[in-house]
Order: structure tokens, then sequence, then C-alpha cells
């Protein structure tokens, strides 16, 4: 429906039923959606990036030194979702606000002398909220993964002469990309889309082409662009993520 | 030949568990080693401590005359083929096996003469590209083998490594395991739980039960001349009888009731603390002989259970008393099978009984 509905026109109130491929012209052509789409890419892009960043090194201490509490740490882990994701992604505003927690802890550390504007209502803050959201996500594969590794093997590289960070470069990192390229997927995908986040925490300047879609649905009353747009993005993320799985695939494949 | 390896009154604990207990062992330059016992008798325990994979709870291990203390693996003159032989997924035959080469700083020219030599070695020649998870278990074996062996390690660490593998194949890498260690000329420490895996292939093996070395001897001694009744029925088959020392000069008289009044030779005797002892002998120094014939110290007695293995027959043969004597019958030509219930007549070698104390 999505797919026919973007090969259509909206002519005011009636439903120009043409086929038309003026929509996606449009949205690969107009600079407001190109920037929304290159945006979009580049919050998820880094979200990504830092997500499995940060989650690495949990999974990793969970993994390797949760010795018999690693279904605690794991409960700890989830404790985030016990309130909802809006609630989440609201309380970033009173963190990272103009009077906010974060500012006024600067302050009285008199670290800074006036608020810091540039963590509030752009691109920052939609990375800074959505890493935080998304971050038990990227935790799990690769905790599994750790979790898969033979521990004999790390004992076979150290006998073999890996010093403790040659080991994790040769043996642990290789071994437990499937659950990184799990992890990256899993946030990329979901985060590319996303539209409260950036509603909520990015103001004019962090607003990613979901927004863009909403608006196109509602108030502009232009579904078929709206959909062109959808489907344009769903395009761009599928052939992301599959050129992301190709580059692994050497991880992937013996497994 | 000189100590390569020295344990020093080692023990080693988790938690309340005892594993190793304090224990000491020389082991020579260019021996094949063995640590045999029951699993749970802390022989893994003592290897993974001379590997360094653990630390000892009070003892000191040294490597030609130099303190391990604080050495971690990767720097100790040592390798290891593990149980499950931790071959890497994500590398091929030829990467695995110069694994700890590219540790080390010689050209990658001549590291991949070394691994083409290694794979020859352990008979992979040709098989430099396969993946790890397309080999057999005796495949993997001989990888894990190369990888350790390419090191020139001073000693290796063999954790049951044939312990996984069928039956013939395991005959197969025992004799081939013993002849690279003859051809390489590197001391082989190896852990097994089999007393027949020990004996045929190593100088020289150390008995553990409990955390404890209790013997240490050559193959032969170990299983002629076992210091202890739990020792002698770990290393193959050994019937014990209850004896009582009835007379003491240079040897020992003792009368039981199976074999009436015999000497022992005091190097056959292992503790001595009453005058009671238990006598032991192997089932295959006993011979069934003909009814015929007539000598004063022939055992009478009636077979109660027969066991075919084969090459040979095992009966097991009430001689009037509570005690029934084992025997081993080699099935050879010209020897005689006798079913349950048979009357025989028994000749044992009186020398090569063992006197136990209680």
């Amino acid at each position: 429906m999505m797919f026919l509905l973007s090969f259509w026109t909206q002519d005011y109130l009636i439903l120009d039923k043409t086929f038309t491929l003026n929509n996606y012209i449009e949205a690969f052509t107009q600079p407001v959606y190109q920037l929304l789409f290159s945006r979009s890419l580049y919050i998820s892009l880094t979200v990504t990036f830092f997500t499995v960043l940060l989650a690495y090194p949990m999974a990793y201490f969970i993994s390797f030194y949760g010795g018999n509490r690693k279904a605690l740490w794991l409960f700890l882990i989830t404790i985030p979702f016990w309130t909802s994701y809006l609630l989440r992604m609201f309380l970033w505003k009173v963190i990272l606000g103009y009077n906010g927690v974060l500012n006024s802890f600067l302050l009285w550390l008199e670290m800074i002398t006036e608020p810091l504007t540039f963590i509030l209502y752009n691109s920052n803050a939609v990375i800074i909220a959505l890493t935080h959201g998304w971050a038990p996500f990227a935790i799990l594969p690769i905790f599994v993964s750790l979790e898969k590794i033979d521990r004999s093997l790390l004992e076979a590289s150290r006998d073999l002469g890996d010093g403790p960070i040659k080991q994790f470069f040769r043996v642990i990192l290789p071994l437990s990309m499937p659950g990184v390229v799990g992890a990256a997927l899993i946030i990329f995908i979901p985060t590319v889309g996303d539209y409260i986040t950036p509603k909520l925490v990015g103001g004019t300047d962090g607003l990613m082409i979901a927004n863009m879609i909403q608006v196109q649905f509602s108030k502009a009353n232009n579904a078929p662009l709206a959909a062109a747009l959808s489907v344009s993005s769903l395009v761009i993320v599928a052939f992301i993520s599959i050129v992301f799985v190709l580059i692994n695939k050497k991880h992937l494949r013996r497994y | 030949m000189s100590k390569l390896v020295q344990v020093k009154n080692v023990f080693k604990s988790f938690g309340d568990i005892h594993a190793v207990n304090g224990v000491s062992l020389d082991i020579q330059e260019g021996q094949f080693y063995s640590l045999l016992g029951p699993s749970g008798c802390g022989k893994t325990t003592l290897l993974r401590l001379i590997a360094g994979f653990e630390k000892p709870t009070s003892g000191q291990v040294f490597i030609d005359n130099t303190s391990m203390d604080n050495i971690e693996p990767n720097l100790r003159p040592t390798n290891m083929v593990f149980q499950n032989y931790a071959i890497f997924p994500h590398l091929n035959v030829e990467e695995n096996v110069a694994y700890g080469l590219r540790n080390k700083s010689e050209k990658k020219s001549d590291q991949n003469k070394l691994v083409d030599e290694a794979l020859e070695l352990v008979g992979l020649s040709g098989l430099n590209k396969r993946s790890a998870n397309a080999l057999s278990g005796g495949q993997k074996q001989r990888v894990a083998l190369a990888r350790a062996l390419i090191l020139k390690p001073k000693v290796l660490l063999l954790d049951e490594p044939l312990s996984a593998l069928d039956k013939k194949l395991r005959e197969q890498m025992q004799s081939e395991l013993r002849h690279l260690q003859r051809a390489v000329g590197i001391t082989f420490i190896l852990v097994t739980h089999d007393q027949y895996e020990a004996l045929t292939m190593s100088d020289r093996v150390a008995v553990m039960f409990d955390g404890k070395v209790a013997q240490e001897a050559s193959p032969r001694d170990l299983y002629e001349l076992p210091n202890s009744q739990k020792v002698a029925s770990f290393i193959g088959e050994m019937t014990f009888i209850k004896g009582e020392i009835v007379g003491e000069n240079k040897n020992l008289q003792v009368q039981s009731e199976i074999f009436g009044k015999i000497t022992i030779d005091k190097s056959r005797v292992f503790g001595q603390s009453s005058k009671k002892m238990v006598l032991g002998i192997r089932p295959e120094k006993i011979a069934i002989v003909p009814k015929t014939s007539r000598s004063k110290d022939l055992i009478s007695g009636k077979i109660i259970d027969v066991s075919y293995f084969g090459e040979t027959t095992n009966y097991k043969v009430s001689c009037g008393t509570i005690e029934t004597l084992t025997i081993s019958s080699q099935n050879s030509v010209g020897q005689l099978s006798y079913s349950v219930g048979e009357e025989i007549q028994l000749k044992a070698d009186m020398n090569n009984i063992i006197a136990f104390s209680v």
C-alpha cells in the first residue's frame, strides 16, 4: 500500500492515481530531504558506533569477570526498561537542559562559567539520548558471543606467547565479531527511523527523516511524498546493512 | 641428563578443595613423563601449575633451574596440547600452526617454511589452507601438536590428548607420539587416566591419588612392584589374600590359607606395621596346570566365573576359602579352555608375590 502510494500524487483532497516518479525525484533532489537523510544516517551511525563501543566493555566485564553473578548483572542492565522509553528520553531534557542537572553540576564545580548550550536541542542531544536508550540491546548479543568463546582458546593464546592485549585482538575480538555485527545492526536499523527522540531532545537542528515523514503524512497532507520518503529510507537502511554484513562476512562465515 | 622440571612441595587449593596436596617431582631432560591417576586426583591441576595457568598456593615450580613464580604462561618455556585441542576456529590450519611464531621476530618466509616442516612432522602436509572446523578429531590433535612443537619448547605439556579419540586411532597416536618425542628430543609431560597409555608411552610415571604422588617409578617397576594396594589395583589387576607374618630374618615368612607358608624378599614388602599382611599377586602370575601334575605347592580350586577377552581369558577360582583367586590365561596355541564348575589345579609364581601392610 505504502509502496503504491509513493507513485501517486496528492491533489488537495483527491488522490491522483497516475503513475509518477516525481515523489522520488523530490525526495532525492530537495536539499531539505537530502539534509535530513544524511543527518539521520550520521546520527544513527554515530549512535551505533558509540553504543557498541560502550556496550563491548560492559559485555566483556560481565562475561569474563561476572563470576556466578552474571545473571544479576544482566538483570541490572534491564533496569532502565522498567520505565517507559518516552520518560527516559524526557529525562535527558532535565539532565542536559540550560538549567539542567549537568550544567548546574558543572557550574557548581566551577568548571564552566555559563551553561553549555551545545548539548540540548541538536544532533548531539539526540546522539546522547539514543546511545543511552539502546545500549542494553547492544550488550546482550555481544555478551552472548563472548560467552560462546571456549576459554581454553584464551589459554592456548597465552600459552603460544600472546600477552593480554594481543590475545584480545587475535582471539577475543575476532571470535566475538558476530555479536558486534548483530549489535550494530540492532542499533542502526531502528535508530535511523527514530521519531520520538529527535522530537523530544533534537530541537530543530536535531530533526531526522522520520519527523519529516510524520509532518508530510499529517500537517502537510502529502501522503505520497511521505510514502516515497519512507520507501527511500527503507532502501538506504537495507543497502547499508547489507554492505555492513558483507564487510564482516569473513567473521560470520565460520560459525 | 639434568633435572629440567622441578616441582618443589607444591600445594594448590580451590577454596576447601586441596587439588594438589604437597607434590615434589624431578623430571629429567628428554624424558617422556606421565602423570597418571583417576579423575579428580590433581594431575591436570599440576600440569596447569607447570604451564602457569594456575599459581601454587605454596611451593615452587622450577624449569631449567629458573623459578617460575612470577612468570606468565606466555613467557614460560612450555607449550601445551589441550584436552579439547583448543584449535582457533577463526583461523585455518596454517594460521593455527603459525600462531605462536607470529609473536617471534623471524622473517615471514622462514616462518612459513617452519610451518610446512611442522605439518610434515605430524603428517598433515598439504592441508595448510583447510579450515579448522573441517578437521577430524585426529587432525585437530595433530594441528595442536604441530602448533606447540613449532615453538621448540623445553617442555611439551599434554593434557589427556588422546582421550577423545576412538580406540584404534588412540593406539596409533600413542605410538606416533612416542616416536615424535624420540625424534624431537623434547621433554614431554603427559596427563592421563589410562594406565595402559602411561605404561606403553612413558619413561617414567607418577601415580597420583587425592592430590599426592603415591608412587613414582618406571612403567615396569610400577607394574611389578607397586608400593601400595591402591597403586596395584589402579595399574592393572591384582588379587589380594590375607596373611600373617610367622617368621622374619633376611626375608619375611608369611602364612596364608591359599599359598601356605611362603618366603618373601624384603624388597617386595611395603609397609610393615603389624603381624597382619596382605599378599598380592597379578592374575597372569598364576598358571593353570594339568590335573595330572604332582608338585607340593599346587593349589586346587573350582572355577566360579569365566570372562573371555579375546587374547586372554580371566577365571575366578574358589580355593575353599572366603577369598577367590583371579587368573589370567593367554589363549595361545594349545591352551585349554575351562568352564564354570570345573575343578582345576593352579601353580602360582611365589617369587612374584608382594606383601603390603593391612
